[in-house]
C-alpha cells in the first residue's frame, strides 16, 4: 500500500463521502422535523434522478435540466407530505413506518414500470480531465465535491439566517410555541420534505454517473447515508456532514486494502451497529435525557 | 368590548375543565383570572388561542375566534405567553425575540422593537446570543414576555408570569406590563395564583372555581371582599 | 376462553383440516406457507406487538432456523422434524444475544439496528469462509418429506403436500397454544406492561432486562422454527430469499394483521402471501407499487390492523344485542389486549 495509493482511496472517499453527506442531511432534516427516519428518502432521490434523465433525453441541457428537476423535487417531497404523510401524524410509530415502506416500494416499482429496469447511463456535467494533469481525483469526483459544499453552504445560510429557516427550526424544535407565535407547523413540515426531497435529487444526480441508474441504485447509497447520520448523530446536521465523509473514507480505503469490494456494505452495518452499541447520540449529536 | 367570552366549554379528552364560562375584556384594560389550583385558569387561556377543543362564543374585537386555529389567532393580534413560558430552549435569545416578530408584515419596524424590548430588559440584551434554555427562571419569563411584545399585540395573555420567580423580579416584571399597557395600549389579561400582585395591576377581575366564574368586579372592589380575602389573600 | 372464542377456533379448525382435500397441490402448498408465516409473525408480534421492541430484522432469524433444518438434513441426514427443536433452540440463544445489546437502544435506534441485521444477512450467508456450511450463493437443496409409513397402514393415503400441510398445521397449532398460554399470563402482562411504561414497570419491581430479553429469545424462537418449516416447504435455501424485504413484509405482516394479538398473525400471514399476487394480477407491470397502495390504504382504514377492526364491528355488534334485549344494560367491557 503505497502512500499515492492511499491518497487515490482517501480522497475517493471523500467524493463519495459529499454525497453520503447529503443524503444523511435530508434524512436529519426530516428527522428534526418530524422525529421519524424517512426510509423512502433513496427512492425518492432516485425517481428524481429519472426525471431529470427523462428531462435531458427530451432535449433539455444539463444545467438546465439539473436546476429544473431540484424545483420537481422540491414540489413533490412537499405534496408527499401533504398528501401521504399528513393523515398519519398521528398514527403509532409502526403505521408510519409502513406508510413509508409503501411509499419506497411505490416509487420504486413505479421507477421500473415508467422507465424500465434496464441499466442507463447518466452524464456528468463536470470536463473529461482535469487541468495539470492531475491525476489523484477525477474531474466527476471534485465536482461532486463542489457541489455538496454548495449545497451545504447554502442550507446552512438558510436555516441560519433567514426568516424562514428560523421558525422551521423552531417549529421543529418546540411546535407548541411555533404555533403561539403564528407559524403554520405542518407547513414547515413540508417544506422540510421539500427540501429533504431537493437535496436528496441532488444527491442522486452526482450518484448516478457512478452507479449507473437503475431503480435499485440508491439502496446501498441509502444504507451509507443512514449509517453516517447515525455516525455524526441523528439529529446533527453537521454531524451528518462529517458523518459522511468518515463514513466515504473508511468505505473506500477498507474496500481497497481490508476487506476486498463485496463486503463494503458491510462497512456502513459494522459502523451501525458500533456507534448504537457504543454512542447512540453519534458524535454530535445531543444526548437525550429523558425524564421521569 | 376588546374580548367577549359567553358560555366557554372546554375539556381534554373526555374531561371537562370549564362548564360555562363568561367574561369580558374592553380595550386598553387590565384584566385578571383568579383562582386555585385546577379551577381551569390556564385552560381559558388555552381555549382563547384555540388550542383546546372548546364550545362556546368567544368574540374578540368583533370576530368569533373560537372555531379558529392559533396560528391565525395570533394574526389577529393576540399573543400569548404560557405557563411553562415556552422559550425555544435551543435558539439564542435574539432568535427567540426575531420569533415573536414573526407574523408582522412591518419588518422594518421589528429591529427598532427588538432595542425596545432591550431597553425594558436590559438583561436579555447581555444574553442576546445565548441559548435561551441556559437563562435564568426571571430571564426566561422575561424572554417571553418580550417575545410576545414583539408581535405588537392588541391582546396579551399572560399564563401564571411570576410563577417561580422571586417578589422583587415580579415586581420589576409587573412595573413593565403597567408601562405597556399604558404607553402601548397593549390589553392584558392575566392569570395569576398571586392574588395579592394580580390584584394591585389589574383594573378587573373575575374569580374561577372549577370551571366558573363565582365573583367579578373591578380589582379594587375585589382586593375588599371578604371571601376573596380570606380564600386567597390570606387575611 | 370465551365460548364465541372457543366456536370461532373449532370452525377454524374444521376449515383448515378440510382444505387439503379441496385445494390443489399448489394452494395446499400455499396455505403451508400462510402458516409458516403465521408462526413467524407470532413470533415478531410477541417482541413488537406486546413488548414494543421494534423489530426489522426478523427475517435474519427465519433465515438462521432455516439454514439450521437445512444443514442438519443434507449434511447430517437428520429427519426433518428433528430440526425443529434444534432451529428452535439455535434461535433462542440468538435471539437473547442480540436481546442483550439491544437493551440499550430504543424505538428507531433498535429499528435501525435490527435492520442492519437483516440487510447484513445475505451477504454473511454468501460468504465464503462459510461456504461450506452453506453451499454459499446456491444454497442447499432439501429433499421433500414422504408421510410417515403408519399413515399408509391406517389406510390414510396422503400426497407429499397434504401431509407437510398437516404437519405444518399440527405445529403451528402448538406454538399458537404454547403462544396464548404465555401472553395471557404473567409473562404477558409484565412484557405489556414493560411497553406501555418501562419506568413504570421497573418501578413495581419487573426485572425489565431479563423479560425484554427473553422476548427478544422466545419471538426468535418462533420464527426460527417458522423458518425451519419454511425450508422444508420449500425445499430449498439461499442467501437470497432472505433479504431485507422478508424482514419488511413480517413487519408489514404483524401492523396489517394486528399488533399485540394471536388472529391478528394469522390475518397478516394471509395478506403477506396473498396480497402480492393479487396486486401482481391487477398490474403486471407494478406490482409492488399496487402492493404499496395496498399497504397504505390500509394503515389508512385500519390503523389497529384487521384485528383491530374487527374486534371493533363484533364489539358494536355486542352493544347493539345487548341494547335490545336489556335496557340500560351496558356493553361488554372492551378489553385493552385480546387474546384471540
Amino acid at each position: 500500500m503505497t502512500f499515492q495509493a492511499l491518497m487515490l482511496q482517501v480522497v475517493a472517499g471523500l467524493a463519495s463521502g459529499g454525497i453520503y453527506a447529503s443524503l444523511a442531511l435530508a434524512l436529519v432534516m426530516i428527522y428534526q422535523a418530524t422525529h421519524l427516519v424517512n426510509f423512502a428518502q433513496g427512492e425518492l432521490a432516485m425517481f428524481a434522478t429519472y426525471i431529470a434523465w427523462s428531462l435531458m433525453n427530451a432535449g433539455l441541457g444539463y444545467w438546465p435540466a439539473f436546476f429544473l428537476t431540484v424545483a420537481i423535487a422540491f414540489v413533490l417531497g412537499i405534496l408527499i407530505e401533504r398528501i401521504v404523510i399528513r393523515p398519519v401524524e398521528n398514527a403509532p410509530v409502526l403505521a408510519v413506518v409502513v406508510v413509508f415502506i409503501g411509499l419506497l416500494v411505490i416509487l420504486n416499482s413505479l421507477a421500473g414500470w415508467i422507465f424500465t429496469y434496464t441499466i442507463k447511463s447518466f452524464p456528468s456535467p463536470f470536463p473529461e480531465k482535469l487541468p495539470f494533469g492531475i491525476h489523484i481525483i477525477s474531474p466527476h469526483q471534485l465536482g461532486a465535491i463542489g457541489v455538496t459544499i454548495v449545497v451545504l453552504l447554502l442550507l446552512y445560510g438558510f436555516f441560519r439566517f433567514t426568516p424562514l429557516g428560523l421558525a422551521m427550526r423552531a417549529a421543529a424544535q418546540n411546535p407548541a410555541s411555533s404555533r403561539l407565535v403564528g407559524i403554520r407547523v405542518g407547513w414547515m413540515l413540508a417544506l422540510g420534505w421539500g427540501l429533504a426531497a431537493a437535496v436528496g435529487a441532488v444527491a442522486g444526480m452526482m450518484v448516478a454517473p457512478i452507479v449507473y441508474l437503475d431503480p435499485n441504485m440508491m439502496s446501498g447509497t441509502l444504507l451509507y447515508a443512514f449509517a453516517a447520520a447515525l455516525l455524526g448523530g441523528i439529529d446533527s446536521p453537521g454531524g451528518a456532514v462529517v458523518g459522511g465523509l468518515i463514513l466515504g473514507v473508511l468505505e473506500n480505503v477498507l474496500g481497497a486494502f481490508v476487506i476486498g469490494n463485496e463486503l463494503k456494505l458491510a462497512v456502513a452495518l459494522v459502523v451501525i451497529v458500533a456507534v448504537l452499541l457504543v454512542r447512540p447520540s453519534g458524535l454530535f449529536g445531543r444526548v437525550h435525557v429523558s425524564r421521569v | 368590548m376588546l374580548l367577549d367570552v359567553k358560555g366557554l366549554r372546554a375539556s381534554y379528552g373526555q374531561t371537562p375543565v370549564l362548564h360555562g364560562l363568561d367574561f369580558a375584556m374592553d380595550e386598553g384594560s387590565i384584566t385578571t383570572l383568579l383562582g386555585a389550583n385546577g379551577a381551569g385558569k390556564t385552560t381559558t387561556l388555552r381555549a382563547l388561542c384555540g388550542m383546546v377543543k372548546t364550545s362556546g362564543e368567544v368574540s374578540f374585537a368583533g370576530q368569533r375566534i373560537e372555531r379558529r386555529a392559533t396560528e391565525d389567532i395570533v394574526r389577529l393580534g393576540v399573543a400569548h405567553v404560557p405557563d411553562g413560558r415556552g422559550t425555544f430552549a435551543h435558539l439564542s435569545s435574539e432568535e427567540n425575540l426575531k420569533l415573536g416578530a414573526y407574523v408582522r408584515k412591518d419588518k422594518g419596524a421589528v429591529e427598532a422593537d427588538l432595542e425596545r424590548m432591550y431597553g425594558y430588559f436590559p438583561r436579555l440584551k447581555e444574553r442576546r446570543q445565548q441559548q435561551a434554555g441556559t437563562l435564568s427562571g426571571g430571564e426566561q419569563q422575561m424572554l417571553a414576555v418580550s417575545r410576545a411584545l414583539m408581535l405588537r399585540p392588541r391582546l396579551l395573555l399572560l399564563d401564571e408570569p411570576s410563577f417561580g420567580l422571586a417578589p422583587l423580579i415580579v415586581q420589576e416584571l409587573f412595573a413593565i406590563l403597567e408601562a405597556v399597557n399604558e404607553k402601548e395600549k397593549v390589553s392584558i389579561l392575566l392569570v395569576e395564583q398571586n392574588a395579592a400582585m394580580a390584584l394591585e395591576l389589574a383594573d378587573h377581575a373575575y374569580l374561577i372555581e372549577t370551571g366558573r366564574v363565582v365573583l367579578s368586579g373591578p380589582a379594587d372592589e375585589m382586593k375588599r371582599d371578604d371571601s376573596v380575602r380570606r380564600a386567597y389573600l390570606g387575611y | 376462553m370465551t365460548k364465541r372464542a372457543f366456536i370461532a377456533c373449532a370452525a377454524l379448525l374444521a376449515m383448515a383440516l378440510a382444505l387439503p382435500f379441496v385445494l390443489t397441490s399448489y394452494s395446499t402448498f400455499q396455505m403451508t406457507l400462510v402458516l409458516v408465516y403465521a408462526i413467524a409473525l407470532l413470533g415478531l408480534n410477541i417482541l413488537t406487538g406486546y413488548n414494543g421492541q421494534i423489530s426489522l430484522g426478523h427475517g435474519a432469524f427465519y433465515a438462521i432456523g432455516a439454514y439450521c433444518a437445512a444443514i442438519l438434513m443434507s449434511h447430517a441426514g437428520w429427519p426433518y422434524w428433528a430440526t425443529l427443536p434444534v432451529a428452535g433452540a439455535v434461535c433462542l440463544a440468538a435471539g437473547f444475544l442480540f436481546g442483550l445489546p439491544a437493551l440499550r437502544l430504543e424505538g428507531l435506534y433498535l429499528a435501525l439496528a435490527t435492520f442492519a441485521l437483516a440487510v447484513s444477512t445475505p451477504p454473511l450467508l454468501k460468504d465464503h469462509s462459510l461456504e461450506k456450511w452453506t453451499g454459499g450463493v446456491q444454497g442447499i437443496v432439501i429433499i421433500k418429506p414422504d408421510p410417515p409409513e403408519f399413515l399408509a397402514g391406517l389406510g390414510v393415503h396422503l400426497n407429499q403436500d397434504q401431509w407437510l400441510y398437516f404437519f405444518v398445521l399440527a405445529v403451528a397449532m402448538l406454538m399458537f397454544f404454547i403462544g396464548w398460554n404465555l401472553l395471557r399470563g404473567r409473562v404477558g402482562r409484565a412484557l405489556i406492561a414493560i411497553r406501555d411504561n418501562h419506568t413504570a414497570s421497573e418501578v413495581m419491581g419487573i426485572n425489565t432486562a431479563l423479560y425484554k430479553s427473553l422476548a427478544f429469545g422466545v419471538s426468535a424462537m418462533f420464527t426460527g422454527i417458522a423458518g425451519a418449516l419454511g425450508a422444508i416447504a420449500v425445499q430449498f435455501v439461499a442467501p437470497d430469499s432472505f433479504t431485507v424485504f422478508l424482514s419488511i413484509s413480517f413487519l408489514v405482516g404483524i401492523v396489517i394483521g394486528g399488533l399485540a394479538s394471536l388472529s391478528g398473525a394469522l390475518y397478516g400471514a394471509l395478506f403477506i402471501e396473498f396480497v402480492p399476487n393479487i396486486a401482481d394480477e391487477i398490474s403486471k407491470a407494478a406490482p409492488w407499487a399496487i402492493f404499496g397502495v395496498f399497504l397504505i390504504g390500509f394503515v389508512y382504514l385500519m390503523p389497529s390492523g384487521v384485528a383491530g377492526a374487527l374486534r371493533r364491528v363484533l364489539g358494536r355488534l355486542d352493544r347493539g344485542k345487548l341494547s335490545k334485549s336489556k335496557t340500560g344494560a351496558a356493553g361488554p367491557a372492551q378489553p385493552k389486549e385480546a387474546t384471540s
